[in-house]
């Protein structure tokens, strides 16, 4: 029989102060890309006009480029898309533009494929126009399911456990979006409604994530009267564990089957929860944690034994009924808090 | 044993409603016919999944009200009209089931599978609707025309096809079926176009049952049948199929080609139910130069029937004219539900009020191109369901296995629910279904890890396994709740291929709370029970 991590016991939370300096650096890493270079919308959220186009022969970048500056569309972006004979062109609508404009769009670049593949030796597989109006919604749409996704989780946390799990759940995976966020920036993804998707999918994983080691906690708060919250923290971690690198692997090959396999157009997706998986692990140890440590230092619980957590110095003697507890736990680096 | 029996009991009914499910079987497909180029009927059969789109390759248009040209006071009500618009025109599209939805307040999508001319579909869709006011054939002008008709289709060796062929003329070898073409016996067979038709309840309105709609249609569009129509006559379809007993029927009119008054001359339609005599009731108003006209063709038809055309479709059946109306008159639709007479009331105003629509989001998707997604889908699929069952039996051997047949079981009834409940699989949804699998396993990781917990615990191996179920269920619980609660979330702001993603990922974690607690559970007690000696479990 296998067992990865059976038995381990490692201080988890003692890095928590790495984790953060970690998470920092990430964020302000992602924020200055997205500051410098924004995010790279799909027409579905800024508006305009997207052709993918299939062609008999390899024509080139550079050539559909110059038949587009030839019928005046300058501002056209042409990438290829897989293989070196299927190109997507997108041409975002110009603030100036009319409303009406992306089925005139449509037509040029149609007539500019004629100039430079020549008629019937391309294909249009894919078209979209939006206008502007419609991506706008759906930007405010996007935002306000991540926002209400929070929303309800922490209602859903609250009601299942207590307020101070929720809020570090909940804040553990507001981290995940930020991060992701900042990945989808450094990577140049392009945020279209599926990428949207991925991230919410994150959320939902990483909420999960953090639950399942949360609901170790629980279990374990009731069970071993005597220990702190520290220590019951990096146990119930420690515990979860194996499980963690089963799930993670597990997904982690599909996530991996879909970004090797599954074509392009679910490539962005499969980026986003690739990362997210990682994000998502990474923050339900060394984010969610560590904070539900300080929630419970700043508004101490009834039973939670926060203060207790902080205070308690001397290892307190494991219970006998479980062999996986640690003997001891080096005493956490935060700073010594009175008792209550 | 009893537990056991009943459990097996209910997943085998779990399996076989969901193979049911998913059984192949017959659709109607419209499709261009091509040597007449109008759309026609045909059966295929297939996986009764709907395909999204973006795999099968289609057209999915936004269209809101244009208000370039002038602001429109009541958008929803535009919309509304304009949906109604392009329902009556539906069967022009070469698609099984387009979709004709209102969005929010003022947009309309409208979504056509398999279409493949973006210039057509726009065209039948931004058609100004038509509405005409045009009495029906009072005096049976068609109907007496018929004999006629039946003899010059005969003539042209067009065979009944309606009706049984009659006695008379099997009698007859093969060889002198031709001969007697003309003869006085073969007069009595059934007519080829008059065989096909029923007298309807009132005057120029027959009923064809659906499935001849078609071999009538093509009938009637022949030129020589054509020129026999007595002049000042037209045929025209109803909109709606009605069923009368087990048949249905598409009912076909025979109305004036003089229209008796036209949209434009509406100014107002509204549907009401009357306090009185609890009737439904469609009010509506005409303008003074439409109401001196009206008023005197009611005056010189009143008792004849009047039949509502909208885009050459006569909606329901044609009213009776009771008296003279001038500007304001009402239609009764009698014991009716007030939602006939609001739609009524909203064909009338479509064909008074063109609204003039605006395409605010457009995509087409080429079915090369979805199909090419379904078969890097697949692919992908494949390859990580391998994936997950190495890792799965690798690491908890035959426990492990248990999951991964559990996890066929998963896939069963994940797509068994997709199609029951009509939902649309996506790419994204595709996508869902490949990454929900690798979720899947978590809770029987999750159980398998606490058994082995219990386990070490030293506890017995049949108490092992149950408190390990009881104790996972706890964590599994709540965190697939979580993850339905932001798919539902999705679901609830996503729109098109969005939504199926999320559609897909909260079926499959339904469907992996049954498979990975329900199914393994039982698989676990058969196997406790046949080998009661075990003392270690692969896990």
């Amino acid at each position: 029989m296998i067992r990865l991590f059976a038995n381990a016991n490692y201080d988890f939370i003692k890095w928590a102060r790495w984790a953060y300096l970690i998470t920092a650096a990430i964020m302000v890493v992602g924020m200055g890309f997205l500051a410098t270079r924004g995010l790279n919308y799909s027409i579905e959220f800024t508006g305009g006009t997207l052709l993918q186009v299939e062609t008999k022969t390899a024509v080139g970048t550079g050539r559909i480029r110059q038949a587009l500056d030839g019928v005046g569309l300058r501002g056209a972006e042409i990438q290829t898309f897989g293989s070196d004979t299927s190109y997507v062109i997108r041409a975002r609508i110009s603030a100036a533009a009319g409303e009406g404009d992306t089925v005139a769009v449509a037509a040029a670049v149609g007539r500019a494929l004629d100039a430079s593949a020549g008629a019937g030796e391309y294909r249009v597989v894919r078209t979209q126009a939006v206008q502007p109006k419609v991506g706008k919604e759906l930007q405010g749409k996007a935002f306000l399911a991540i926002i209400l996704s929070f929303f309800v989780t922490l209602v859903y946390l609250a009601a299942r456990f207590e307020w101070r799990f929720g809020l570090a759940a909940v804040l553990a995976t507001a981290h995940d979006v930020l991060a992701t966020i900042a990945f989808i920036s450094v990577m140049h993804l392009e945020v279209s409604l599926i990428v949207v998707g991925a991230v919410l999918t994150v959320v939902g994983y990483s909420l999960n994530d953090t639950i399942i080691i949360f609901d170790r906690v629980r279990e374990n708060l009731h069970k071993y009267r005597r220990q702190n919250l520290y220590e019951i923290l990096n146990l119930s971690i420690n515990e979860t564990l194996p499980r963690s690198v089963l799930t993670h692997g597990t997904t982690i090959a599909t996530t991996l089957a879909l970004l090797l396999l599954a074509g392009e157009v679910i490539r962005p997706f499969a980026w986003v929860m690739s990362f997210g998986i990682f994000t998502g692990t990474f923050s339900s140890i060394y984010i969610a944690a560590p904070i539900l440590l300080l929630i419970e230092k700043r508004w101490p619980g009834e039973d939670a034994r926060g203060a207790r957590a902080l205070g308690a110095r001397a290892p307190t003697p494991a219970s006998p009924m479980a062999p996986a507890v640690p003997k001891s736990i080096p005493g956490p680096t935060a700073p010594r808090v009175p008792t209550r | 044993m009893s537990t056991i029996r009943g459990r097996l009991i209910t997943i085998g009914i779990l399996m076989v409603i969901s193979i049911l499910a998913l059984i192949p079987r017959n659709v109607t497909q419209r499709v261009m016919d091509k040597a007449t180029g109008r759309m026609k009927d045909t059966t295929v059969r297939q996986v009764p999944i709907n395909l999204g789109l973006d795999l099968q390759g289609g057209i999915h248009l936004a269209l809101e009200v244009d208000e370039s040209k002038g602001p429109v006071p009541d958008c929803a009500d535009a919309i509304q009209r304009a949906q109604r618009v392009v329902r009556t025109r539906i069967d022009e599209f070469g698609t099984t089931e387009p979709v004709v939805q209102i969005q929010g307040r003022c947009r309309l999508i409208v979504e056509l599978a398999g279409e493949k001319d973006p210039a057509r579909a726009k065209s039948i869709i931004a058609r100004t609707a038509f509405l005409e006011f045009r009495i029906t054939d009072m005096k049976n002008l068609f109907q007496t025309t018929l004999p006629q008709i039946d003899a010059a289709l005969r003539r042209a060796g067009v065979k009944s096809r309606g009706a049984a062929p009659s006695a008379v003329s099997q009698l007859f070898g093969a060889d002198t079926s031709k001969a007697s073409r003309d003869s006085a016996a073969d007069a009595n067979a059934p007519g080829a176009l008059s065989s096909l038709l029923f007298q309807g309840q009132l005057a120029g309105e027959f009923l064809v049952p659906e499935e001849q709609g078609e071999v009538v249609d093509s009938l009637i569009q022949r030129p020589d049948v054509k020129q026999l129509i007595p002049r000042g006559i037209e045929l025209k379809w109803g909109a709606q199929v009605e069923s009368r007993g087990a048949k249905s029927y598409r009912a076909l009119y025979a109305v004036e080609s003089r229209p008796i008054i036209t949209g434009e001359e509406l100014q107002k339609a509204t549907a009401r139910r009357d306090q009185l005599t609890n009737q439904s009731v469609v009010e509506f108003v005409l303008s003074r130069r439409g109401g001196r006209k009206f008023g005197e063709e009611t005056a010189r038809h009143v008792g004849d029937y009047m039949a509502i055309i909208l885009d050459n479709r006569v909606q329901g059946q044609p009213p009776v004219i009771k008296s003279q109306i001038n500007t304001r008159g009402q239609i009764e639709l009698g014991s009716k539900p007030l939602q006939e007479a609001s739609d009524l009331a909203l064909v009338l105003r479509a064909g008074a009020l063109p609204a003039p629509l605006t395409i605010v989001d457009e995509q087409t998707i080429g079915p090369s191109l979805g199909a090419d997604s379904i078969n890097d889908g697949v692919r992908a699929g494949v390859v990580g369901v391998v994936l997950v069952i190495l890792i799965m039996i690798g690491y908890y051997r035959l426990s492990g296995a248990l999951a991964v047949a559990a996890l066929t079981l998963y896939c069963l009834f994940t797509l068994a629910g997709l199609s029951a409940f009509g939902f649309t699989l996506t790419l994204p949804g595709l996508a869902g279904f490949v990454l929900s699998i690798g979720i899947a396993v978590d809770a029987n990781v999750l159980i398998f890890e606490r058994i082995r917990e219990e386990l070490v615990h030293g506890k017995s191996l049949r108490l092992a396994v149950d408190d390990g179920f009881k104790h996972a269920m706890n964590a599994i619980v709540d965190s697939n709740v979580s993850t339905a609660l932001t798919a539902f979330i999705l679901y609830l702001v996503g729109t098109g291929p969005v939504k199926g993603f999320a559609i897909t990922l909260i079926i499959g974690i339904a469907a992996s709370m049954v498979s990975a607690i329900f199914v393994v559970k039982t698989f676990f007690l058969i196997w406790l029970q046949r080998r009661p000696a075990m003392t270690t479990l692969s896990v």
